[in-house]
């Protein structure tokens, strides 16, 4: 899960990470108050997920309370790279900066171990720096075990050639910002930039933090940090039912059992559509191991409440999960909705093999639903959920 | 001979006492894996009846290796205390760990990779996040059906669970020496190229089926391994094509990273590496039935 700015500061703040002052908005009118707390000036930064928000006119300085609130007007329902603004954050004034760095921590997969990386060129894209300089941007293994003390950070500190009047601020910076990696679970913290003040002081200005959602066990208070205003409605209903679900924008639903057996489902239905008008899959919708007719029945209801779904497939392998519970999850969910009142226009392909397939089968002859068609091939069951959709 | 596992395989079952450990040691039993003991600490020197197999449970991994030379253990531990099952079953040195359990937080999964490098490497981790391994007609440690196929010369490495089994029923008629499920998530122990290597040097196996996904650079890792070190026909599939950017696909690991970590881009390096690569799983049977033929 990636966070906003206002959420990385804060928990860098929680953590011993230097940040100035700062508090998120949602109505232009709170920008004069919370201007006002850092006594009359602030910056307005806009609240997105997405980089380059200073070019597209995200990020304004307000010399007054008034400003802030005219600014905030400006930047609140602003469209950024296709993301709308609906927060900003109200930040203390920076002290004039000497001269601006970057650092990070993050999962390094190849070496299956985490990696610091610190560079003097801050303020830019650092993929861009690792590109064109990549002398410039240090990348230091860290142990998952030994973690980052007060030498770890200076060595990061001393290879990526900090000036020696700032290396020892950097240092401890560092070791606050692995504090934050670890505490917070996170699979990236990164600071860009870390400024050098002209009145010396060393100061994370903007930052990035993903979290790991599979520490939520232990994290408490990291659902806090969900937005749940930009979650797709489907996702959101999907999440609600524990369902492994992504929203895409094609026509095919698609159900299967296995996160590599639906990926694998989306591509050869993409493949199929070629021949049937280009038509694609709607979404990916995992349903898990040793799944119920319930999970089934859930699942089934997202996807066809899925206004752009046209017909919809599911592709079945039993290995833990039994196919007479996925099929009896069919018969289930189309008997639920229409008890609901709610009619059931979209074609079902059904592909089922493995553990209890012949069972699961046989249930589904045995209904015998008008919309529900059979194909005991995953690549024929494709084409055929592909040409039903295209010909709607 | 086969890799990683073999009839003479001794397993134990860490969380062999919860529904998904019970459940699972009764289908390995029923594949006739030797399954010598359980581990909880809390049911230590009771016995647990399974299907009319009477089983120890022991106290720690240790005291099942010393009372049963036990060489293999299968972890169905709850993610929260997965890190110190694993760190458990690498301090007693069992030389096969297979890590079943999915949802394990990376802190804890790059914690215990680096405990086990940090101890010179003597327990070969699986997974987590994987359905673990077979050898058809010899053992069964984890969680792939074992009644999908039968002995026979093709080696299997996946990353995906369903995967290993379509492409296992695609292929039943010939059979798999092994199959070896790694798993989906960004930090595993057993790579592409561990299993490729122990296929390549398996006599019993004269074709390797290995299959990817989206997400990090294993694929094209593994590539550059096969055109470096594999003499074997190695037939491949990836999944993920489709898949948007930035969007975790199911599997923790499977995401796309701005240009990094597509499917294209995989297919690419193992195309360029020689291997052949199927665009779909039903094709990509076709190709390695074909290469079988000769």
């Amino acid at each position: 899960m990636d966070l906003f700015e206002y959420q990385a500061r804060d928990l860098f703040a929680k953590h011993g990470v230097p940040v100035l002052a700062g508090e998120v908005i949602d109505t232009p009118e709170a920008a004069r108050e919370a201007t006002e707390r850092l006594g009359g000036k602030s910056v307005v930064k806009a609240q997105v997920k997405v980089g380059g928000r200073g070019k597209a006119g995200g990020v304004k300085l307000a010399a007054t309370a008034d400003e802030a609130v005219a600014r905030a007007t400006d930047i609140l329902g602003m469209d950024i790279k296709g993301h709308t603004v609906h927060k900003v954050m109200i930040a203390e004034l920076s002290p004039e900066i000497e001269a601006e760095y970057y650092v990070s921590y993050l999962l390094d997969r190849t070496n299956r171990t985490f990696l610091a990386m610190a560079s003097v060129q801050g303020g830019m894209d650092i993929e861009e720096v690792a590109e064109k300089t990549p002398e410039a941007l240090a990348k230091v293994p860290v142990n998952a075990v030994e973690g980052v003390n007060i030498e770890k950070a200076r060595e990061i500190v001393a290879l990526a050639k900090f000036p020696a009047e700032v290396a020892e601020g950097v240092a401890e910076a560092m070791v606050t910002l692995w504090e934050t990696f670890v505490a917070e679970d996170a699979l990236l913290v990164e600071v860009n930039p870390l400024v050098k003040t002209k009145d010396g002081r060393i100061l994370a200005l903007d930052g990035k933090v993903s979290l790991d959602e599979n520490a939520d066990f232990r994290q408490p208070g990291h659902e806090a940090l969900e937005d749940k205003d930009a979650a797709n409605p489907l996702e959101a209903a999907a999440k609600e039912k524990n369902l492994n679900y992504v929203k895409l924008d094609g026509e095919v639903g698609i159900i299967g059992n296995g996160a590599g057996l639906v990926m694998s489902t989306l591509d050869v239905v993409a493949y199929a559509g070629e021949n049937h008008g280009g038509v694609k899959p709607a979404n990916f919708l995992d349903i898990g191991g040793g799944a119920s007719a319930a999970v089934m029945a859930n699942g089934l209801e997202i996807i066809l409440g899925d206004p752009d779904v046209k017909s919809v497939f599911v592709n079945v392998f039993g290995g833990i999960t039994a196919c007479d519970e996925v099929a009896n999850g069919i018969v289930q969910a189309l008997q639920l909705l229409a008890d609901k009142g709610e009619e059931v226009t979209k074609p079902l392909v059904v592909r089922l093999d493995g553990n209890n397939a012949e069972l699961g089968r046989k249930i589904l002859s045995d209904a015998n639903h008008p919309l529900v068609q059979r194909v005991d091939t995953m690549d024929g069951a494709a084409d055929k959920a592909a040409e039903l959709a295209a010909a709607k | 001979m086969a890799i990683f596992l073999n009839k003479d395989s001794k397993v134990i079952v860490q969380g062999m006492t919860g529904s998904t450990g019970m459940k699972h040691t009764k289908l390995m039993l029923a594949d006739g894996t030797n399954i010598v003991g359980g581990v909880n600490p809390r049911k230590a020197g009771t016995s647990v009846d399974v299907d009319g197999t009477e089983i120890p449970v022991f106290g720690t991994v240790a005291e099942a290796i010393e009372k049963t030379g036990a060489n293999v253990s299968v972890l169905f531990v709850p993610p929260a205390f997965s890190k110190a099952a694993v760190v458990e079953a690498i301090d007693a040195e069992i030389p096969l760990a297979v890590v079943i359990t999915e949802g394990i937080a990376v802190h804890d999964s790059a914690a215990f990779w680096a405990y086990a490098k940090a101890k010179g490497n003597k327990t070969r981790i699986i997974g987590p996040n994987c359905p673990g391994l077979i050898t058809p007609g010899q053992s069964n440690a984890g969680i792939i059906p074992g009644d999908i196929t039968k002995p026979g010369r093709i080696g299997l490495v996946s990353k995906s669970g369903t995967l290993t089994y379509q492409m296992m029923y695609e292929l039943r008629d010939i059979g798999f020496s092994s199959a070896v499920g790694i798993g989906g998530d960004p930090v595993i122990g057993t790579t592409h190229i561990d299993a490729l290597a122990a296929f390549e040097a398996d006599p019993d196996t004269d074709l390797i089926v290995m299959i990817g996904e989206i997400g990090g650079d294993a694929e094209e890792r593994a590539a550059d391994f096969i055109a470096k070190n594999v003499t074997k026909p190695v037939v491949g599939y990836v999944a993920g094509f489709t898949a948007p950017e930035g969007k975790t696909m199911g599997h923790a690991g499977a995401i796309v990273s701005g240009s990094s970590g597509t499917a294209a881009a995989k297919k690419e390096a193992l195309e360029a590496a020689g291997v052949k690569v199927g665009k779909t799983p039903t094709e990509t049977a076709k190709l390695a039935r074909a290469i079988l033929a000769g």
